[in-house]
């Protein structure tokens, strides 16, 4: 096991100055270069601070928090994100949502209009690995939200970011296209090998794709259980009706019970 | 007939019978033109001043526009300042709120004392009177920005820039762009109000001139030109507004 990729050590995190809201407090997590980490938790537990907190989108009260080995006291610039709201611009195409990033990075920012049909076409390539092939001249609002979804994916993983920060992607879809964008971003994720947290409140979700869950308390939220997932990969949906992932979701289930009536 | 059809006729067969009702009330009550001159009259007073109605409505036209046009540039930075800087809005906002309570038109006799009577004072009623919503409009698109977006771009190292030219201008384009048809009203308004206190020229202007000679078929051939200019400036920004951010217009309940 290799140096933590990302490391929170003891992080305290208060929203409001003086006597504000404590919505973390003695967090500690670690994830490693390429693990597919997700967060569970009661809801106001601080899972979206945590993604904040990891991001550079805000800084500490007390404790550290470590990206790639530097402690971070700026936005990292190595992340995609992913919301449950899609946030596309709907005064783009849906293409042009997805450059939007290589706007932004560099080396892409200061490439991008010399070489702008290599990066629509990496675009269009990227669109059709999440089964959005011919959809980029589309506006957002031409597109079902499962496909808005999709898109929003591909904005996050344009400019191949080291580090995927989910929250709650899939929580506005019905089952059947979670299931489907599980399937893409399980995909992605094999192919890419890029880091992900996943925060969600679906057990089954977390369960499935990631190699590791951290179950947080309620608010102030810190982590009260920490699990493997030991399930072979590649995963097919099948194993979601096993017994065994049954019992790891079981298992989690009973931590955010506790969670919630506050035994720990 | 369709009923689409009739409602693609009902605003010429109302205006029409509007004039042809108002026509009828003059012939059959007998109303002196002094008092209410027929559409007839009116007509006839139209094409016997179309000349200085045209010299004048040119005047008229161009004062307006140019105190929109400074509105416009004055409005757009001013509502960027306001909608990037908390601090600019908390501390403006009031003295913005407070200018605008003011009614214009009393201003106009501070603007003839500063630069006498001429086409300045109008130019600058229109302005003063029609940037206030232009800011309003712009600094509340930048305000409702959606958080997530920003999260999004500063996650990516984003400066402040970036956002603002990327998210911030482009959301606040709707409210910009619906803000101009009230703000060419107000600034017709404006420079009509001026140019009858202090101008000698513009559609203001000859009215102040005909109603001192008790010149009311002239009265109210002069109204019409307003409304046939006040009418087509209108058409045109709502239709650059539906040219530019055609985007916003998807739902066929909004537009139009």
């Amino acid at each position: 096991m290799g140096e933590a990729f990302i490391a929170l050590d003891r992080v305290q995190h208060v929203y409001g100055g003086e006597g504000g809201v404590l919505a973390v407090e003695d967090l500690t997590l670690s994830v490693r270069e390429g693990e597919f980490v997700a967060v569970v938790g009661p809801s106001g537990c601080g899972k979206s601070t945590l993604m904040k907190l990891a991001t550079g989108l805000q800084f500490p009260r007390a404790g550290s928090v470590r990206v790639d080995g530097q402690a971070v006291s700026k936005p990292v610039k190595i992340a995609g994100m992913a919301f449950q709201n899609p946030t596309l611009l709907p005064w783009r195409t849906t293409l042009d949502n997805i450059l939007l990033p290589l706007e932004i990075v560099e080396p892409h920012r200061s490439r991008l209009r010399r070489e702008k049909a290599a990066y629509t076409e990496k675009a269009e390539a990227l669109l059709a690995s999440v089964g959005l092939a011919g959809f980029g001249p589309k506006f957002p609002w031409q597109l079902s939200g499962g496909m808005q979804q999709r898109a929003s994916l591909c904005r996050a993983l344009i400019h191949e970011p080291r580090l995927l920060m989910l929250d709650e992607p899939f929580g506005a879809l019905d089952a059947f296209t979670r299931e489907e964008l599980w399937c893409v971003i399980r995909d992605l994720q094999a192919a890419r090998k890029f880091t992900v947290i996943l925060v969600t409140h679906d057990l089954r979700e977390a369960v499935f794709l990631a190699d590791k869950v951290f179950c947080m308390s309620a608010r102030p939220g810190r982590i009260i259980a920490e699990r493997e997932i030991t399930l072979p990969r590649p995963r097919d949906l099948e194993v979601t009706y096993s017994p065994e992932f049954a019992d790891i979701v079981h298992e989690l289930r009973s931590h955010i019970k506790d969670a919630r009536s506050g035994v720990h | 007939m369709t009923s689409k059809q009739k409602i693609a006729l009902a605003p010429w067969v109302f205006t029409l019978g509007f004039f042809l009702v108002w026509e009828a009330a003059c012939r059959l009550f007998g109303i002196s033109s002094f008092v209410l001159p027929s559409p007839m009259q009116i007509g006839v007073a139209m094409w016997e001043y179309r000349t200085q109605l045209s010299f004048h409505s040119f005047h008229t036209l161009w004062m307006t526009f140019a105190g929109f046009v400074l509105a416009v540039v004055f409005g757009l930075l001013l509502g960027l300042a306001l909608g990037s800087s908390k601090i600019v809005h908390a501390g403006t906002y009031p003295l913005l709120v407070g200018f605008n309570a003011i009614p214009k038109v009393a201003v106009v006799p501070i603007l003839v004392i500063w630069f006498g009577v001429g086409w300045l004072p109008a130019v600058l009623t229109a302005f003063l009177i029609s940037f206030f919503p232009i800011v309003v409009n712009v600094a509340t698109g930048l305000a409702t920005i959606e958080p997530e977006v920003e999260d999004v771009l500063k996650a990516l190292g984003a400066s402040k820039l970036d956002i603002m030219t990327k998210v911030g201008l482009p959301r606040s384009m709707p409210y910009f762009f619906g803000s101009l048809k009230v703000a060419i009203t107000l600034a017709y308004v404006g420079s009509v109000i001026a140019e009858y206190n202090a101008s000698s020229y513009g559609i203001g202007n000859l009215m102040a001139r005909a109603s001192a000679d008790f010149n009311v078929p002239l009265l109210f051939a002069a109204l019409i030109a307003l409304a046939v200019l006040g009418v087509a400036m209108y058409a045109v920004t709502a239709w650059v507004e539906k040219r530019m951010t055609g985007w916003a217009q998807r739902s066929g309940f909004a537009a139009g």
